[in-house]
């Protein structure tokens, strides 16, 4: 089986298995990653968002070959409780959620939205995560979250 | 003494402390300082867990980081039954508050006597327990001395409700961290020693009957442990997730299915409820006592699609089998109900059977999460007593767990010379609303039809008006009508399976009067706010409606394309009371602006959590009102996609603004439910506000505004 490899949350890796099978497999079955959650597995609802170098793909969609020398970030990637990512301080500070399984998702969208425009509108968020589902009805709440976090950046 | 005053009715326990009187089973103490409280109820998305902690934190006067909560277990939590209709607050939280007050006040007693302080004198604070001359213990000191292994009296008195710290704080979820930094806590993210893989084979077509499966494919997948069959029950088990999906796409091939069951037409839905075998209920009469004279009548029907659940996570569950006993992990609302139908299809007694509640994503009522269960427990039995996770696919999750059953609603009013309301009656048809688990003589779940030796596929049923009612929730008006006569036709066959989801039949019932009562009011020429204000006598209910038109600015200036529409209603006539206003655009597609809510839910433990569930709910209901609707062909469900069965996204999503009224002296209310019905009826009659076009027939898509309009023109 060949290998791919790629930078895991800054870590070098080496994966042996089918190339075809996808990102979301290999993260979740094979390396016991649990933050990208599987919510349909054909792309549409982005509960298994992360981070391929500066954008936010499905992962569920994404079969493990392309990527191959890649940069992905998980949730896990972004921040821990000792070392929060301004987005995860601001999803708590704003109570922005109420099951929670779409937010894994929802904060690598907002991740990625926040580096390429680290001052979004309100308009330009909902824009960003507009491919993410949520189902419980915290949209205005994590909108408000990700302006929160965005505002946090810039005060530094 | 000659005369006796009546003597006040001796004090009763809380309904769930008096079915699980040990106050062991609710809360525990450690010497280490912490006190751990075990609810029944589960959490589910709606923060039900924070609430309780806060209110068992407040009545024992210890912080709330010294509070441990459980997740619920057969094994050891107390039987609330279903965690469900808005009531955790009023029960579980009921309960707990009384149980802590008097345990309170048996660690008082205790402190008493080895302080030599009287209990009066006594201050409790953080689990301190002090007195004058400066005489302390706690808790924690005591806690080995005091047994909790004794029942509940009814005569503990809780606190004052303004001596309440923490109860009516917007105190953070315990539960967020965790979700927000990925740690575990979903059913979904947890892997047990050993663990399998299983995947479930189903049949596209309606209860199609598996007649043929050749498992050859199949078997030469790598990691694949076993395939299970049971008449047309079927489903594979692996080493690995992968390995189980491969597996089963093999399967699939190998396996032939005779004709399944036919499915109604979708797209004459009344029809159909109202050709099928009923079973008539009078719900409510109410004679004038001086009837008026009826001019005209109005008639209206009113329908709302099936609706799915469509969480963002398919269903999921573990089981462990070991000798003739089982362990299942599940995210059921209700365990003991759940074990109860597991001991029926198993054929086990019930202690063979542990249930233990795991986080699943968000839950709005009887979703896929028993089937799974089942499914776990069958597929376990092949592995030797190796653990066995089994996730529904998206597909099965959209079509194969129930659904929120259709409705078609049909009012009539008598109005007078004046056109006043002398006469009203009200009658629904639709299949039952309720088919959980664990309340009847055989089993609700979906394996359970499908074994060689079936048990029959139950039929839904309604719950009690006493219980809220099921198709019938809702559908008692608030409003003083002088006469009333309302029915509920259930349907005795079920082509398509529907049992529990958010607000029953309330959603479709409220939908119909405030439309109709819109109608009515414009014919006279009478603001809409004004003459529901007339009708009402409740208020609280009064207070709700002027709390959202005053903060609406009711009725804003005239724009062209832009309309405003007010709903309200008292969920279950019995819960919160809820009224909104909402602001849509409408041109070939409706889109919702603003929903200004007003919501008075009693005492609000958690108002922060409480907004939170009432913006939940308002945008769900935008969801279901915009977009939703379970869409099928004569043979099988076609929904079963995102792209089949849209929800509303971020961009579509209106802007909600909730005032809260805080009662404190008035009964905690569940939120979860309260803004649907309101919601619904709101946008409809915003839509007509901005078009002139009043759609009757839910979704208010493009297609059914154009049908409206032709019916108008």
């Amino acid at each position: 089986m060949p290998s791919v490899r790629f930078r895991l949350n800054g870590v070098e890796i080496d994966v042996d298995a089918d190339p075809d099978r996808s990102l979301l497999d290999i993260l979740r079955g094979h390396l016991g990653m649990t933050g990208p959650h599987f919510g349909c597995g054909a792309g549409e609802c982005g509960a298994c968002n992360v981070l391929i170098g500066d954008r936010a793909v499905a992962a569920c969609d994404t079969p493990l070959w392309s990527a191959a020398d890649k940069d992905i970030t998980t949730i896990e990637g972004l921040g821990s409780a000792e070392q929060p990512h301004p987005l995860q301080r601001a999803f708590i500070a704003e109570q922005a959620l109420q099951c929670g399984y779409c937010v894994s998702g929802i904060l690598v969208s907002a991740a990625a939205l926040l580096k390429r425009n680290p001052a979004p509108s309100s308009k330009e968020v909902k824009e960003a995560l507009d491919g993410n589902l949520c189902r419980c009805g915290s949209h205005n709440r994590m909108v408000r979250a990700v302006l929160r976090a965005a505002d946090e950046v810039a005060a530094r | 003494m000659n005369s006796q005053a009546p003597s006040p009715s001796p004090p009763k326990l809380p309904v769930s402390l008096a079915a699980n009187p040990k106050l062991s089973s609710w809360l525990r103490f450690s010497a280490e300082g912490q006190v751990t409280v075990s609810p029944g109820k589960v959490e589910i998305g709606q923060g039900i867990v924070t609430a309780l902690a806060q209110i068992a934190a407040d009545e024992l006067d210890v912080a709330l980081s010294r509070v441990q909560m459980v997740r619920t277990s057969t094994a050891a939590s107390p039987n609330e039954g279903v965690t469900s209709g808005s009531l955790s607050v009023q029960q579980s939280g009921r309960a707990l508050r009384h149980a802590c007050a008097e345990v309170r006040q048996i660690f008082l007693q205790l402190a008493s006597e080895r302080l030599g302080v009287e209990i009066d004198a006594l201050d409790v604070e953080d689990g301190t327990i002090s007195g004058p001359g400066n005489v302390r213990t706690s808790y924690w000191e005591l806690a080995d001395e005091v047994s909790l292994d004794r029942d509940a009296t009814p005569g503990a008195t809780p606190k004052l409700a303004t001596r309440r710290a923490l109860a009516g704080n917007s105190v953070q979820r315990i539960d967020i961290p965790d979700k927000v930094f990925a740690q575990p806590r979903f059913i979904h993210d947890q892997a047990l020693p050993g663990m399998l893989h299983g995947r479930m084979l189903r049949p596209d077509n309606a209860r199609a009957k598996l007649v043929d499966l050749n498992e050859d494919r199949a078997r030469t997948i790598a990691g694949l442990v076993a395939i299970v069959r049971d008449g047309s029950f079927a489903g594979v088990v692996s080493e690995t997730e992968h390995g189980a999906e491969a597996a089963l796409r093999a399967l699939r091939k190998g396996a032939t299915w005779a004709e399944g069951d036919p499915l109604p037409d979708e797209n004459d839905l009344a029809t159909f409820l109202k050709a099928q075998p009923l079973e008539s209920t009078t719900i409510d009469k109410k004679a004038a006592s001086s009837p008026g004279a009826g001019k005209r009548t109005l008639r209206r029907q009113y329908t709302r699609p099936y609706i799915a659940h469509a969480s963002i996570a398919p269903s999921c569950a573990m089981a462990q089998w070991s000798g003739d006993r089982v362990q299942v992990w599940t995210h059921s609302q209700g365990v003991y109900l759940l074990r109860a139908d597991l001991a029926l299809v198993l054929m086990l007694p019930v202690e063979n059977i542990t249930v233990e509640h795991m986080e699943g994503a968000g839950c709005y009522g009887h979703n896929a999460a028993d089937d799974v269960a089942l499914d776990a427990a069958l597929l376990a039995r092949a592995t030797s007593g190796r653990p066995v996770r089994v996730q529904w696919s998206r597909e099965g999750e959209m079509s194969d767990a129930p659904f929120g059953a259709a409705m078609a609603i049909e009012i009539e009013a008598n109005l007078d010379a004046e056109g006043e309301i002398v006469d009203w009656s009200h009658s629904i048809w639709s299949n039952g609303h309720a088919a959980r688990p664990g309340r009847a003589a055989q089993p609700a779940l979906l394996a359970a039809f499908e074994l060689a030796s079936p048990f029959p596929r139950m039929i839904s049923a309604n719950p009690p008006q006493a219980n809220g009612g099921g198709g019938d929730r809702n559908s008692i008006p608030l409003y003083d009508f002088p006469s009333w006569h309302i029915e509920s036709h259930r349907l005795k066959t079920m082509p398509i399976r529907t049992s529990a989801l958010r607000t029953l039949g309330a959603q479709g019932n409220v939908f119909a009067i405030e439309s109709f009562l819109d109608e009515i009011a414009t014919e006279r020429g009478e603001d809409p706010v004004a003459f529901r204000l007339r009708h009402l006598r409740d208020d609280r209910a009064k207070d709700v409606i002027r709390a959202a038109a005053k903060r609406a600015k009711w009725k804003p200036s005239r724009q062209p394309g832009i309309g405003h529409g007010i709903g309200f209603a008292r969920y279950k006539n019995t819960g919160a009371y809820c009224a909104v206003v909402a602001e849509i655009e409408g041109a070939e597609d409706i889109s919702v602006r603003k929903l200004t809510l007003a919501v008075d839910v009693g005492e609000a433990i958690n108002p922060d959590g409480v907004i939170n569930q009432i913006e939940g709910g308002a945008i769900q209901a935008t969801s279901w009102v915009l977009k939703e609707r379970v869409r099928f062909d004569r043979q099988r469900i076609t929904s079963t996609d995102w792209t089949e069965y849209p929800i509303l996204r971020f961009s579509e999503v209106p802007d909600v603004d909730v005032e809260l009224i805080q009662r404190v002296e008035a009964d905690p209310l569940g939120a979860g439910e309260a803004a649907h019905g309101p919601v619904t009826a709101a946008i409809a009659n915003a839509v007509f506000d901005a078009l002139g076009v009043r759609v009757r027939n839910l979704p208010i898509t493009r297609d059914n505004l154009i049908a409206a309009m032709e019916l108008t023109s």
